[in-house]
């Protein structure tokens, strides 16, 4: 009969038994969930990169990027994207050192900022339609406003997103969780300047050359 | 969970720093004015344009990553860079080889033609 | 007021009104069962308001084979149709009614069933396997489920309340564009397609974080088992391959509700654009279907072979292998739809390569029965069907990855054969057999093993009568997606020899249906008292079955692959003795109102009712912000209510 339980085996002295993973409380654990959700997006903005890529000289007669962006307004925008990512990381630091009240100032820069920079998104947006270049007119437009107007969508997610937390701050002040919430949603907003960098360079700047 | 972390535990795994910020936030806005103003004088052209706005991006998306999202910063193992460096992997893939498949559809189409025939 | 909707969606044709009665006969005895057992506040308590991974779990897979039940019944109409439309017949369903029907077959089969058992299964198992007492994110996790559950019930609404898609189950544009589809079809496949996939999204990070930083102590990476290693594998999949298929439905989406011409055939739409990306997430998505089977496997061969598996290390890099090689074959979807040689031939290639680690894993499954002790339990012989089937399917594959061979047979049926080979007999043999094998660990008690048999010989000779012959009538011409076969092509008698196929099929579902019912009633006789039934190597044998809510009242640790064999034979490390309180998460309704609510979105926005859609998104923003602006609040177990539920369960098993 063929014991085949008998598995030659010799225990091994150098053997693991630490934990795995030495940080597996909550913050690490969902510092690295939000990040991968962050990647998601990366893909996400990646599809819609791509297709741009793709239609942005399918004109179908009408205007082409060189008719209509303004690198005065993308860079003004830029500017203040970059203003308040900076802000949002200064928010962090007095987030770190327990200052509850510097954290909900300094976001509340960051917000008029990205407010500003929203309202002056709409403002391109809306000259454009009103002028009859709409989204409805090509294939190169569809994709202009799809890209630029989905990053516009995920800042103004960020703003609402902001706005609670900075509630949540100034009510409960720095604890383990209202911390934990606003290094996720600075992760966010950096992610999004960082998102913008890919927009102005292919979109504007390619687009006005 | 009664054995999870204090506030003070939770703060020391963050890694942002004063200095960190501030040498973002002056190399961002460098990279980003030489882009525009070599655009906006047009400075340079051709694909040596090109090349260099795009260099001008990757280096500052570097930045931002390094100095604003701290990756490569956290503690071992270091699966938010690993998790980064496989989406970057599969965005050139999914970008690259889509850019490649459409071109090469675009490249067998005879639009040439369709554009004589508007001459008429 | 209604938007688009008017009486006219609930009108059908008559197999239509025959679906639609027995569903809605079926959802009221259902819920008629419930009342008269009174059941409800139960059902609130311990499943609908849930977070723990066990509940959800089941609620997947009872989700996904309700489901199951549609999409066959689907099968089973196109089975019926080609088998009697010869000559001036036409069948029993119009041409535009067979073309929701495949859609729909589409559809269900590989969102809500596929999806939902490979959700299920990780949520029952994963956990157990590292030694984990629950997931990362447990809300995310319920969250995901009910959004799934959504998408589900939006479907079934899809039979009832209008017409659904008749664009296949990836609504090709120009077809799907509100051009040629200007009806609600293609927006109630987009919605639900939509929904269910960031549900899927959700679940990816969640079990992702989960199986990187739960382990417990000692498990590195390489001494996970196997089924952890395909899980981690398939949800780098779903993580990475899930955007893709947000970003391009919500295109499609533009162009239908706003006028975009993303994909639209003039104003310089390219509707090739859909097909390539479309096919950039669909092809690692059927690579998220199949790596949990081939996970599955790897711990039914070895449980039954009495012999450890082989090749641990080449195992592994065969998934990741595989992993990485499913990010870049996607064209060979679209051979045929106009790149030139050198794209076709790269992508071929690819396609060729990842036979080579999937042909590892297959002979390290035989290996590993070689100069073992077989036992030929129903889960060993759903694996041996598997071989052969997914093998020849398989085969099949190699051969349509030539771009040459492929030009023939696209869109034949000869690649519905191969595919079908694939899922079923890869993905849900698969799932069959983990089915049975973790049955009595879930539940407590046996499966009738007589009559797992039954189903098994039925489904096995049901599906090649129902298969093989398709690959004939591929090679002689027979294109996919008709409802009518001229009677010159002599084909009609193989038409009904594979409905005949479809019904041996049946009938193996008929005895798995009344083998489940009939396990339950006999369970009190049928208990799994030691939770090790069939001396399993791995750690969720070494708890009792069912496993109490906090899984592990020690957190075990380990030092070796196969960690219970060690622990059976003495060689494993000394937990320590000593029982602690533990914290488990809360129950919440939030899941399953942001599910409701997203199914009210979908159904609303299917139909341009915006104001509905309208109120009930900004619910859902405000029961997340309430949801996430909440405390971490916990339920604790004492210590001293640990060490009682561990000693009742000693005492259970010594009764016997």
């Amino acid at each position: 009969m063929n014991n085949s339980l008998t598995i030659h085996h010799t225990p091994d002295p150098y053997a693991d038994t630490r934990i795995p993973d030495p940080h597996q409380d909550t913050f690490s654990k969902t510092v690295l969930g939000f990040w991968m959700y962050l990647m998601t997006d990366c893909i996400l903005f990646a599809a819609l990169f791509t297709t741009y890529a793709v239609l942005h000289n399918n004109t179908f007669g009408g205007p082409s990027s060189r008719d209509l962006f303004s690198l005065s307004t993308s860079f003004i925008e830029t500017m203040i994207l970059l203003f308040s990512s900076v802000t949002c990381g200064f928010g962090m630091l007095s987030a770190l050192r327990n200052q509850k009240y510097r954290v909900v100032a300094w976001f509340a820069v960051a917000f008029l900022l990205g407010a500003s920079f929203i309202a002056m998104e709409l403002h391109e947006f809306t000259h454009m339609v009103q002028e009859g270049n709409s989204w409805t007119k090509s294939a190169f437009l569809s994709s202009f406003f799809t890209l630029v107007g989905t990053h516009g969508l995920h800042v103004s997610v960020g703003l609402l997103w902001m706005t609670v937390v900075m509630i949540q701050v100034y009510l409960c002040g720095i604890t383990v969780v209202t911390f934990r919430r606003i290094a996720l949603f600075s992760m966010f907003w950096h992610f999004l300047d960082l998102v913008w960098i890919f927009i102005f360079t292919f979109v504007y700047l390619m687009g006005v050359i | 969970m009664s054995n999870d972390l204090s506030l003070k535990e939770t703060q020391k795994e963050w890694h942002g720093t004063l200095k960190s910020y501030v040498i973002g936030f002056v190399a961002s806005i460098l990279l980003t004015a030489v882009s525009f103003f070599i655009v906006m004088t047009r400075a340079l052209s051709g694909p040596i344009l090109i090349f260099i706005i795009i260099g001008l991006a990757l280096a500052q998306a570097i930045v931002q990553l390094l100095f604003f999202l701290h990756v490569g910063q956290e503690a071992k193992p270091r699966w938010e860079t690993v998790v980064f460096y496989f989406m970057v992997m599969v965005l050139l893939i999914i970008a690259g080889g889509s850019l490649w498949i459409m071109y090469d559809l675009d490249d067998r189409l005879m639009s040439n033609m369709t554009m004589e025939m508007s001459h008429d | 007021m209604f938007g688009k909707l008017t009486i006219e969606a609930f009108k059908h044709e008559a197999s239509q009104n025959v679906a639609v009665c027995m569903m809605l006969l079926s959802g009221i005895g259902i819920i008629g069962i419930i009342f008269y057992t009174k059941s409800w506040k139960w059902l609130w308590n311990d499943w609908f308001t849930s977070v723990d991974p066990k509940r959800i779990g089941v609620m997947y897979i009872i989700t996904a084979l309700l489901m199951f039940f549609k999409g066959f019944a689907d099968a089973v109409m196109m089975r019926l149709q080609q088998a009697l439309s010869v000559g001036d017949s036409h069948g029993f369903i119009s041409a535009g009614h067979f073309q929701e029907v495949f859609s729909a077959h589409g559809t269900t089969m590989i969102f809500f069933v596929g999806m939902g058992v490979v959700f299920g299964l990780l949520n029952l198992i994963v956990p157990l396997q590292i030694g984990a007492r629950d997931v990362a994110f447990p809300f995310l996790n319920a969250l995901g489920f009910w959004l799934f559950a959504s998408a589900c019930v939006l479907s079934l609404v899809s039979l009832a309340v209008g017409k659904f898609s008749q664009a296949g189950w990836l609504a090709y544009p120009p077809l799907s564009g509100i051009e040629y589809s200007p009806d609600e079809g293609v927006d109630y496949w987009i919605w639900m397609v939509q929904i269910a996939g960031v549900g899927s999204t959700m679940s990816g990070i969640n079990f992702l974080v989960t199986i990187l930083k739960m382990r417990c102590p000692g498990m590195t990476l390489m001494k996970m088992p196997i089924f952890v290693w395909s899980a981690l594998c398939a949800m780098v999949l779903v993580i990475f391959a899930f955007p893709i298929l947000t970003a391009t439905l919500y295109m499609l989406t533009l162009d239908r509700y706003l006028g975009m011409h993303f994909f639209s055939a003039g104003e310089g739409g390219n509707p090739m654009l859909y097909v390539n990306l479309i096919w950039a997430w669909g092809h690692p998505e059927v690579y998220i279907l199949i790596l949990p089977a081939f996970g599955i496997f790897s711990e039914v061969v070895p449980t039954f072979s009495e012999k450890r598996l082989f090749g641990y290390v080449s195992m592994v890099w065969a998934l990741i292998l595989i992993t990485f090689l499913s990010f870049v074959v996607w064209l060979h979807h679209f051979f045929t739809m106009g790149a030139g040689p050198n794209v076709n031939a790269f992508f071929g290639v690819m396609t060729m390569l990842i036979a080579i680690p999937t042909g590892v894993k297959i002979f390290n499954w035989l290996f590993t029965k070689f100069r073992g002790r077989v036992h030929f339990t129903s889960p060993m012989l759903w694996f041996f069907a598997f071989v052969l089937n997914f093998s020849v399917g398989g085969m099949t594959g190699i051969l349509l990855s030539s771009p040459p061979v492929d030009y023939q047979v696209h869109n034949s049926l000869f690649l519905i054969a191969h595919f079908h080979g694939m899922v079923i007999g890869g993905m849900l043999f698969g799932f069959f057999s983990g089915f049975t094998y973790w049955f009595p660990k879930i539940t407590g008690f046996f499966l009738s093993e007589t009559l797992n048999r039954y189903a098994f010989w039925f489904w096995f000779t049901g599906f090649l009568l129902a298969f093989m012959p398709l690959y004939m009538l591929g090679f002689m011409g027979a294109t996919r997606r008709l409802d009518h076969y001229e009677a010159s092509t002599g084909w009609n008698s193989i038409f009904v020899v594979v409905g005949i196929g479809a019904a041996i099929i049946l009938c193996g579902i008929s005895v798995q249906a009344y083998g489940l019912f009939k396990s339950i009633k006999d369970r009190k006789k049928n208990l799994d008292i030691t939770g090790d039934p069939w001396n399993g190597r791995t750690l969720e044998w070494s708890i009792p079955s069912p496993p109490p809510i906090y899984n592990f009242a020690i957190t075990p640790t380990v030092d070796q692959l196969d960690p219970l064999w060690a622990i059976k034979r003495g060689q494993a490390p000394q937990p320590q003795k000593d029982y602690e309180d533990i914290h488990l998460p809360k129950n919440t309704p939030m899941g399953l109102y942001i599910g409701v609510l997203s199914l009210i979105v979908g159904f609303a926005m299917t139909w341009h009712i915006l104001w509905l859609a309208i109120v009930c998104f900004i619910a859902i923003i405000t029961c997340l912000i309430i949801r996430l602006s909440g405390e971490d609040e916990h339920d604790v177990i004492t210590a001293a209510q640990v060490k009682e539920m561990e000693a009742a369960s000693i005492r259970r098993r010594e009764v016997v």
